[in-house]
This record gives structure tokens, C-alpha cells and sequence, in this order.
């Protein structure tokens, strides 16, 4: 107190300086936060650096030839065999059915979340989609291994379902993005105003009606945009795909063989002791490039949906 | 009579519209019990396979080694120590030596060390909790018929044991000890890099930056990364922390290790992955946690002569805490549960010794489950589901946590 009382008298005796003062700390600070902030700027960079280096050693190699990467249907490292289409049909495979399950699921939990449920059914239900968004991969991939594999083995008989398939490992991974479509697209739905419905409950139309005619269609960019997130995350979807879909490259489009899709290869290749700058070692960047390009182009679509044709209530 | 057919024809039609909406409405409940049903079928399967009848057979019958009239379960600390000595090889009973001197082991160490290398129970057969209750009888009537020699119990694979006890590779003497520290090392670094940047980050983004091309692009490019796939945070850090950094992460320049054994695949380089992973779940919780304390918190404070930082520090972020821990508690969680990255940066297959330095080899929980699920044998998928229940619980209680938190501090405007 004294000190400032000091202060202010010399202040008061003195021509006052109304001068910005430059403050050091201040700046400091001030760079060091924007640091942080351009931090995740170099980890794109690394990503797009590292992977991209790496997939061109790839290309690069004596054994691998660009134009059989995509058009051989044979992936095999050992054997020089290095095309992209047994991975490739696989995660397309895997990812159709996930989606087959998730969306359908999905919309019509959001709907009945969004327009039907009371309240009460409503803060009970929430965190039970939270929940299941909580549990780690890992775990869903024994589900698929000991529970789905088995039960389709027994609709669909011990001899056409084989131990590992693609086919569990599709229908487990819809229900880990059940979740994540339905909490995208209810906060879609929410998101339409009450008087939209009013209006549409004031021309007699039945609750199905509202919520398909007028409340689907407003939120219609919302929903999209849920549906390829979930697409996106399904493309990169491991720990799954790792336990229950089988290991080692195979050309099909049937669901109840054994497929390693993308991510399962990287997975199964790193997970001995990788030696650098082996084919081995250089294959799992350009599939890592590979799987980080799709994705990025996804969400940045999806992102651009929602920019582009969000319809702006006040 | 025209408008009469019409009204006519819209009240035969009402009937139809309102059957179809029902029909949806029951389309519509189906789907969100077939959702909890999944729920319910996930639980209900682990638990299933973390309790149940096992039939073992042991190399060595207990009963062989009683001496005096003692049962080997309740010999002192120099009669198993001696039984050690005199069964094993000299090899074996040296190193074993070597690893801890068996004066400073306790005697539940050495009785361990008796069952696991004398006795040696192998697993014969395993069931599911939901068969050893409904077919008990068909289950004793089986093993007395086709393992005559072995022993039938009901047992839980997940106990207080299994929890404390390091990782081995046999099914009865397995524990997640390791796995879990390894766990807790990993995020400790997780954290360490990715909470301080991360908040830093936030606060730059919602205080100081002005609205141009440059804060625009660091903006869009924090909203991408969080859609990566996590795998390809995983070949970054094999990349950047394993391969170009190893001299760091292995411990090396700082002197900690033999530089001809020094690699690469440590904690520290785990920890480091899924902290980029997590960084920007964490600037995007914190940036809503900022975005919600009021303006006018800002101005009062600008108002009495604060400078920007004063005002960010002891006021904007104060208020925002509880939302940015929250935040960082459910990134942290997300990263814990995280197994495809640290597959490919290079989680060891089998170490049973704890980790004990950032410069570690290291497995975490995750990890074990996924090599756990991926052996052929039944009594490892029982150990996999018993170490799924001990993650859930652990996932189950930090997210309790964060809840508590949201309610107990957080303050609406």
C-alpha cells in the first residue's frame, strides 16, 4: 500500500507518461501461445512429411511397381505381389456393412430421441449412446470375435462362417458408430426450431409426418454430414477389424471369409519388431497416406456440407 | 359435393396416415432397444467369459512336495527356497537368483515362484460363466470322463491376484501389473505434453487471435486432425518419436542406457503418440470450456486496469477450469483406451518386469487385451475379458470423475 501511495505521489509530482509501456512478459506469453496454437500445424506437416517421404521410398522400390499396386489383386509382400485391392475391397467391405447397420440404426434412434422420447426417456437414454462411445475398440473387437463370429457361425452354419470374417467385424463396427451418427444427428434435429413444428402440427400433419417432411429435410446438411464422419471413422477403424476380421490379404467380397482390410495389415505388419527400411516398414506409410488422405477428404466434405447447406434459423 | 369427396377422401385417409405413424413410432422404439440390447449383449459377454469352470491338471502333484507332514501351502520361506534349489536346474535357480535375491523376496514371491515353475498347473479346459451355471453336472461328468487326473473349479480370472500380479505367460499365474502401470506411464506423459499445449493453444485461439487467413487455417487444420485415424498417429510416432527421435526417447543422451541396445520403443515415445492424438480433443474442449465465461467476466476486469494475460489468468481461466478438466479427463480417457497406435509404435509382446523410467519398454492394458483375444486358447480370452472389466472400471470411475467435476464446479452465467 505504501509502496503505490510512493508511486502515485512521484506520479502526481512527475509529467504523467500516458505511453503504452511495452511489457516483455506480455509478449512472452504471447508468443508462447501462439506456439501452442501452431503446434498442431507441425503435426499435420509431420504427418504429410513423414508419410509422404516414406510412401515415395515405397514407390520407389526395385519390387514395387506403380501400375500393380493398383491394378494387381495380390498383396504379398514376400512374393513382390504388391497390389492394393484385397486391402482395399476388404475395408470397403467392412465399412459397407458397419454402415448398412449404423445408419438406419442411427437416424431412427436420433428420431425417436429427438422427436418421441419424454424427458425422463431422454436423460436416461443419453448416457447410455455416451457410454457406448466411451468403450475402447479394443473391447468391441472381442465382442466381435466371442460373440458376433460364433452367433453368425451358428445362423449361418459352422462351414460357410469362417473363424475370423469380415462379416462380424462389419456388423460390430455399426454398433461402435451407432453412437456417434445418432449424437451428431440428434444434435442435428435439436437444432430445428420448435415453431418449424408448430406450423407443420398446425396443418394436421401426424407426428411421422412432421418429423419426416419438415424436421428430417432441415436438418437434412447435419445428418449428411454425420453419415461421413462416421463413413471416415469407419474407413480407419483398427482394433476390430485386427481381432475379428483375420489376417492376410484376400480378394473377396464375401463376408464370411477371412479379409485383412488396411488398417489390420498395418496393424499385423508392425506388430512384430519392424525393421526400418524394409519394404515392410516402407508399405505401412504409403497405406497409412492412403487411409490419412481418404479420411481428411471425408471430413473435409463433410465440414463443407455443413458450412454450404445449413439452413440458418434466428 | 365436390368438397364433400374431398373431406371424404382426407378422413379415409387419416386412418392410413395415423397407422403409418404408428408403425414408424414402434420402427423408431425398436431401434433404440435394439441399441441397448447391444449394450446389454457387450456387458453381459464379458462377463461371461471372466468367470466360469476350469479344469487344470498340475505337472507336479502338490501333495509329492509335503514335507514333515506339511502341505507345500503352508511351508516357511527356506523349505520352498530349498524345494526351488533342489528341483530346478542350477541355471534356472540362478538367474532367477539374479533377477532378486530370493532373502528379499516374501515368502508369497517364492510360494508364486513354487506354483509357477514346480507345480505348474496347465489348463485343460475353460467355460463360459453362463454354461459352468446351466450344465454344471454335464461339465463334471465330462472332465471326470476325459481328464480323470484333473481338478474342476469355479473360479473368477479376475481377483485381487490377477490385478497386483506381473504378466506371465502362463493362464493361472498371469496378472496385469505391468499392463497397468505401463498404462499409467504412458498417459503420464500423454498429459505432460498434450494438457499445457493444448490449453495454450485454446486460449490463444478463443483471447488473442485475430480473425485472419493464418488463425483461420490453425482453426480448420485442429478441427481435421481430430478426425484422423488414431493408427496414423501411430505410424507419426513410430516415425518421428521411435525412429528420428530415438536418441531421446531411448534414454540415450542422457546416459541412462547401453547405446548399442538403446530403442527407440519406449513410454516416453508411447506417451508422446497419443498425446498428439488427444491435443487437439483437448483444444477443442477447452476452446467451448473459454468460449462459455461470460464477456462481461473480461471487461470488469479490463475495466480495473488488467492487461490481457492478468485478465486470462486469473479470471477467464479460473472459471473455465472445471470445463477444460473435463474436457482433458475425457481426451485422457479416450487415450488410455487407445490400442492401434501403440501397436505400431512398438508395445512389447511379453515383458514381466514393471516399467520404471520414461526410457522403459512398456505394454499397456489395451495392448494385453489385444494379445490376450488374439491367442487361440479359451483360458486367455478369459484373462482378456477379466482385463477388459479391470479397464472398464478404471475408464468407468475417470469418467465419473469428470461428471462429478462438471456438476460440482461449474457455473452458469
Amino acid at each position: 500500500m505504501a509502496e503505490l501511495a510512493l508511486k502515485n505521489t512521484e506520479k502526481q509530482t512527475s509529467t504523467v507518461n500516458l505511453r503504452r509501456r511495452p511489457r516483455w512478459g506480455e509478449t512472452v506469453i504471447q508468443a508462447l501461445l501462439f506456439f501452442s496454437g501452431f503446434f498442431s500445424i507441425f503435426t499435420t506437416l509431420g504427418i504429410v512429411y513423414e508419410l509422404g517421404k516414406e510412401a515415395l521410398l515405397f514407390f520407389q522400390m526395385p519390387e514395387v511397381k506403380l501400375l500393380d499396386v493398383f491394378t494387381s489383386t495380390k498383396w504379398q509382400p514376400h512374393t513382390g505381389n504388391f497390389g492394393i485391392w484385397p486391402l482395399f475391397t476388404s475395408t470397403l467391405l467392412t465399412t459397407t456393412i458397419a454402415m448398412a447397420i449404423a445408419i438406419p440404426l442411427g437416424l431412427s434412434v436420433a428420431i425417436y430421441l429427438s422427436e418421441y422420447a419424454k424427458p425422463r426417456v431422454r436423460s436416461l437414454l443419453k448416457p447410455i449412446l455416451e457410454i457406448l462411445a466411451g468403450i475402447p475398440t479394443i473391447v468391441y473387437g472381442y465382442f466381435a470375435l466371442t460373440f458376433m463370429t460364433p452367433l453368425l457361425r451358428q445362423i449361418f452354419g459352422r462351414d460357410v462362417v469362417q473363424i475370423y470374417n469380415t462379416g462380424s467385424a462389419g456388423l460390430v463396427m455399426g454398433l461402435l458408430i451407432l453412437p456417434l451418427i445418432t449424437s451428431m444427428t440428434e444434435d442435428a434435429l435439436s437444432a430445428v426450431p420448435r415453431s418449424l413444428r408448430e406450423a407443420a402440427y398446425g396443418v394436421g400433419g401426424t407426428k411421422l409426418e412432421v418429423a419426416l417432411q419438415i424436421v428430417v429435410p432441415a436438418a437434412l446438411s447435419g445428418i449428411a454430414a454425420a453419415v461421413i464422419v462416421g463413413i471416415s471413422r469407419a474407413i480407419g477403424e483398427t482394433m476390430i477389424v485386427a481381432v475379428a476380421a483375420g489376417a492376410g490379404p484376400n480378394f473377396t467380397l464375401n463376408p464370411f471369409v477371412g479379409a485383412e482390410t488396411i488398417t489390420g495389415h498395418i496393424v499385423r505388419i508392425s506388430g512384430g519388431d519392424l525393421s526400418y527400411d524394409s519394404v515392410d516398414y516402407n508399405s505401412i506409410f504409403a497405406l497409412g497416406l492412403f487411409l490419412f488422405i481418404v479420411t481428411l477428404v471425408l471430413n473435409i466434405i463433410s465440414q463443407a456440407i455443413v458450412r454450404r447447406f445449413r439452413e440458418v434459423y434466428e | 359435393m365436390k368438397e364433400k369427396a374431398v373431406v371424404q377422401g382426407f378422413a379415409n385417409n387419416l386412418e392410413a396416415r395415423h397407422r403409418r405413424s404408428t408403425l414408424w413410432r414402434v420402427v423408431f422404439q425398436a431401434s433404440t432397444i435394439v441399441g441397448i440390447f447391444a449394450l446389454v449383449a457387450l456387458m453381459i459377454n464379458i462377463i461371461n467369459g471372466a468367470f466360469g469352470y476350469v479344469a487344470y491338471e498340475a505337472k507336479v502333484d502338490p501333495d509329492t512336495l509335503t514335507v514333515d507332514g506339511i502341505p507345500v501351502q503352508e511351508q516357511s520361506q527356506e523349505q520352498l527356497v530349498a524345494r526351488l534349489q533342489s528341483t530346478l536346474s542350477s541355471g534356472a535357480y540362478k538367474k532367477l537368483e539374479n533377477e532378486k535375491p530370493f532373502a528379499q523376496r516374501s515368502r508369497e514371491e517364492v510360494y508364486q515362484l513354487v506354483v509357477e515353475r514346480i507345480i505348474r498347473p496347465q489348463v485343460v479346459e475353460v467355460w463360459n460363466l453362463w454354461p459352468s451355471l446351466t450344465q454344471a453336472d454335464k461339465i463334471r461328468a465330462t472332465v471326470a470322463q476325459d481328464h480323470p487326473g484333473a481338478e474342476l473349479d469355479f473360479i473368477s480370472w479376475l481377483t485381487t491376484d490377477f490385478v497386483t500380479r506381473p504378466q506371465t505367460s502362463e493362464a493361472f499365474t498371469a496378472g496385469v501389473r505391468t499392463a497397468i502401470l505401463g498404462s499409467l506411464w504412458t498417459i503420464l506423459f500423454t498429459i505432460l505434453l498434450a494438457f499445457p499445449i493444448g490449453v495454450g493453444a485454446a486460449i490463444y485461439l478463443e483471447e488473442y487471435a485475430a480473425d485472419n487467413w493464418l488463425n483461420r487455417i490453425i482453426q480448420t487444420n485442429i478441427n481435421n486432425l481430430a478426425g484422423v485415424p488414431s493408427i496414423v498417429y501411430g505410424i507419426l510416432g513410430l516415425a518421428i518419436f521411435v525412429r528420428a527421435l530415438e536418441p531421446l526417447t531411448s534414454g540415450e543422451v542422457f546416459g541412462l542406457v547401453d547405446p548399442t541396445t538403446a530403442n527407440g520403443r519406449t513410454v516416453l515415445s508411447a506417451g508422446l503418440t497419443l498425446g498428439l492424438l488427444v491435443l487437439p480433443i483437448i483444444i477443442i474442449n477447452a476452446q467451448e470450456a473459454i468460449r462459455a465465461v461470460p464477456r462481461s467476466l473480461r471487461n470488469a476486469s479490463y475495466g480495473v486496469g488488467a492487461t490481457k494475460w492478468q485478465t486470462v489468468w486469473s479470471h477467464v481461466l479460473p472459471t473455465a477450469m472445471p470445463g477444460i478438466l473435463t474436457g482433458t479427463i475425457l481426451a485422457v480417457s479416450r487415450a488410455i483406451g487407445e490400442t492401434a497406435p501403440l501397436v505400431v509404435v512398438g508395445a512389447s509382446t511379453a515383458i514381466s518386469f514393471d516399467p520404471a523410467s520414461p526410457f522403459s519398454k512398456f505394454t499397456t492394458l489395451p495392448i494385453q487385451i489385444y494379445q490376450w483375444t488374439s491367442r487361440p486358447q479359451d483360458e486367455f480370452r478369459s484373462l482378456a475379458a477379466a482385463s477388459i472389466l479391470v479397464l472398464l472400471v478404471l475408464l468407468l470411475s475417470l469418467n465419473a470423475s469428470a461428471v462429478l467435476l462438471r456438476n460440482r464446479f461449474s457455473r452458469r452465467f
